[in-house]
């Protein structure tokens, strides 16, 4: 069988932590490896993974392909993909990769199956992994067509160092694009509470945007005592859509966005810790805790969905009242 | 510029406060009782909608729903939809699970797409969801795109402004919470959106009954669109086991539970 790793490269030509992940995942399949790598640069990454065991290394690489854009990203994964003649294409799930990697299929007359949580030889035949309905089933595919291509996501796989000195042969793919990357916008730093890397979750639930007693809303110091938490521990923020959908409409929390949500219509980040405060715990929500290893919730009701089997924890109490004090024992 | 042509694929999925049992069936996994299950519009083509209407109020262009998914269900989350926003809708009429082969569901909505009356491609925007609640590959679209020769291609899109000579501006959601803003020449192009930035729209009767008087006669002729999974074989399907013994701590003073907590973050 052959197996093409196909992944772009980032700053400096190097390859980020999920390629590295996505290329464990094809070298453990066994078979005759081919390296096809894709960006500004791609020989510093070539070279860091240089005695993986590929046979073979190619490159696309120039200032046409420093951005994500799906044209110029998509006639280099094509002229890899058909420099290499593999069986079997792997790439890892990132932003980038994604946007072209069923459009690349589809080029190539392969299979496409994306966002793998698994990828092994079973009875000499490949079998994916993946969830379907927002991690609520999981399933294993094969397929008996070929090519296949397959993302791969993080934190699945074991990622791969190999440095040495790599030999890559370089394409040169004509691009048709009529798009142009302008920039990246990003939070400031003190200012961003999305953080993949972080060990804890914390979710903020449509509670903190209730009346509490006495039938008056403490939005400011629910902003306050959720800023605090995340400042103390350095966590990563999430929402419930109901919070996220109060926020937008000019109330609740201004430094929530739709990006902070978790669950059906949301993100299914993948953390250590998660603590979910002033929130339901019902399914459209749970879906996105799926990769959340230890859970544990505050919420005045003690019946509400984290008691039936979705935390490890159950704290029924006033979340004001325990993130206060939990603010002041962590800083 | 004006007129644009904004075609929203889209299916329906089951409705999220629904348990889903996955079953083997003689054409492979499915879901239990699927047919009885109530369905919506998946929630991101329902963001993708909501969107490619808003825009269309501002280049006077108009909106287009092409919707697979088996057309006595279609009919039902329609009637919902339908007082969103306006529209006209093709039905392809064909499985709409998250078990089916997404190469095989896009040629089918490339195809629908394609016969869309007075199509003019130079003008045309795919908006649809960047994945779905139910296959979640974010794969459909793309390979759509390329089936209908559009190399502009877009995903996790929460915001495109058109300016006035038709090129655009579009931020797509990328790693660390970040967006990625791109500037295109203009259509034609395919945009997966997240979620957007506009509300639910609240539902609207006459809205609703315009709609209906061809979203029925759609429904009526809607092209059959038969999913095969050639090639596509499910080993199994499960449910895995998620319920963990939940302890559940109740009259503990406040210090006593953010003691503990505390720990627990530390730890």
């Amino acid at each position: 069988m052959k197996v093409l790793f196909l992944a772009h490269t980032e700053e400096g030509g190097l390859l980020g932590k999920a390629a590295l992940e996505a290329l464990g995942a094809a070298k453990a399949l066994g078979g005759e490896l081919t390296i096809g790598l894709y960006g500004a640069e791609v020989q510093a990454g070539a070279d860091s993974i240089a005695v993986c065991g590929a046979v073979k290394f190619y490159g696309v690489a120039g200032a046409d392909f420093a951005t994500a854009r799906y044209g110029s990203d998509a006639a280099a994964c094509e002229a890899l993909a058909k420099a290499a003649g593999a069986d079997l294409i792997v790439m890892p799930a990132t932003a980038r990769a994604s946007r072209v990697a069923a459009g690349v299929a589809m080029r190539l007359g392969a299979a496409v199956d994306t966002r793998l949580t698994g990828l092994a030889v079973e009875g000499g035949k490949v079998v994916a992994t993946r969830w379907f309905y927002r991690q609520r089933m999981v399933g294993k595919i094969e397929r008996d067509v070929s090519p296949w291509l397959v993302t791969v996501d993080t934190g699945c796989f074991e990622p791969v160092s190999a440095p040495g000195a790599a030999s890559v042969e370089l394409l040169s793919p004509a691009v048709a694009t009529r798009t142009v990357v302008t920039g990246i916008k990003s939070p400031a730093a003190d200012a961003q509470t999305i953080r993949p890397e972080a060990k804890m979750l914390l979710v903020a639930g449509a509670g903190w945007g209730k009346s509490q007693a006495g039938g008056v809303k403490r939005l400011d110091e629910a902003s306050q005592l959720i800023l605090g938490l995340l400042s103390a521990t350095q966590c990563s923020l999430g929402s419930s859509k109901s919070l996220v959908d109060q926020s937008g409409d000019g109330g609740a929390l201004p430094f929530l966005t739709h990006m902070h949500q978790v669950g059906q219509t949301g993100s299914t980040p993948r953390h250590q810790k998660g603590l979910a405060t002033c929130c339901h715990g019902e399914e459209p929500h749970v879906v996105g805790w799926r990769f959340i290893g230890e859970r544990r919730a505050i919420n005045l009701d003690a019946s509400c969905g984290w008691a039936q089997g979705k935390a490890d924890v159950l704290y029924v109490a006033d979340a004001f009242a325990v993130v206060n004090k939990v603010v002041e024992l962590l800083k | 510029m004006k007129g644009l042509q904004i075609v929203v694929l889209g299916s329906i999925v089951p409705d999220p406060l629904q348990t889903l049992e996955p079953i083997v069936g003689p054409t492979g996994p499915a879901l239990k009782n699927e047919m009885m299950l109530p369905a919506v519009l998946d929630p991101w083509a329902g963001h993708a909608l909501y969107e490619a209407a808003n825009l269309a109020k501002k280049v006077e262009g108009k909106v287009y729903l092409v919707a697979l998914g088996p057309k006595a269900k279609l009919q039902q989350v329609m009637m919902n939809v339908a007082q969103k926003v306006p529209f006209e809708i093709s039905v392809l009429d064909g499985p709409a699970g998250g078990f089916t082969d997404a190469a095989e569901t896009a040629k089918a909505l490339a195809a629908g797409v394609e016969k869309l009356p007075g199509l003019d491609k130079s003008k045309l925007l795919i908006f649809g969801g960047w994945q779905s609640a139910s296959r979640g590959t974010g794969a459909v679209l793309q390979m759509v795109g390329e089936l209908l020769g559009i190399t502009d291609q877009f995903q996790g899109v929460d915001e495109i402004k058109v300016a006035d000579d038709g090129s655009f501006t579009v931020l797509e959601r990328i790693e660390g919470g970040s967006y990625q803003q791109s500037s295109c020449q203009g259509a034609p192009a395919v945009l997966g959106w997240a979620t957007g930035n506009l509300p639910e729209p609240p539902n609207n009767p006459q809205v609703g009954m315009a709609n209906m008087r061809f979203i029925m006669p759609a429904l009526a002729k809607a092209t059959p669109a038969p999913l095969a999974g050639a090639g596509l074989h499910y080993q199994s399907v499960g449910v895995p086991s998620q319920r963990r013994e939940t302890r559940i701590v109740k009259d503990a003073s406040v210090d006593d539970i953010a003691r503990e907590i505390a720990d627990w973050i530390r730890a």
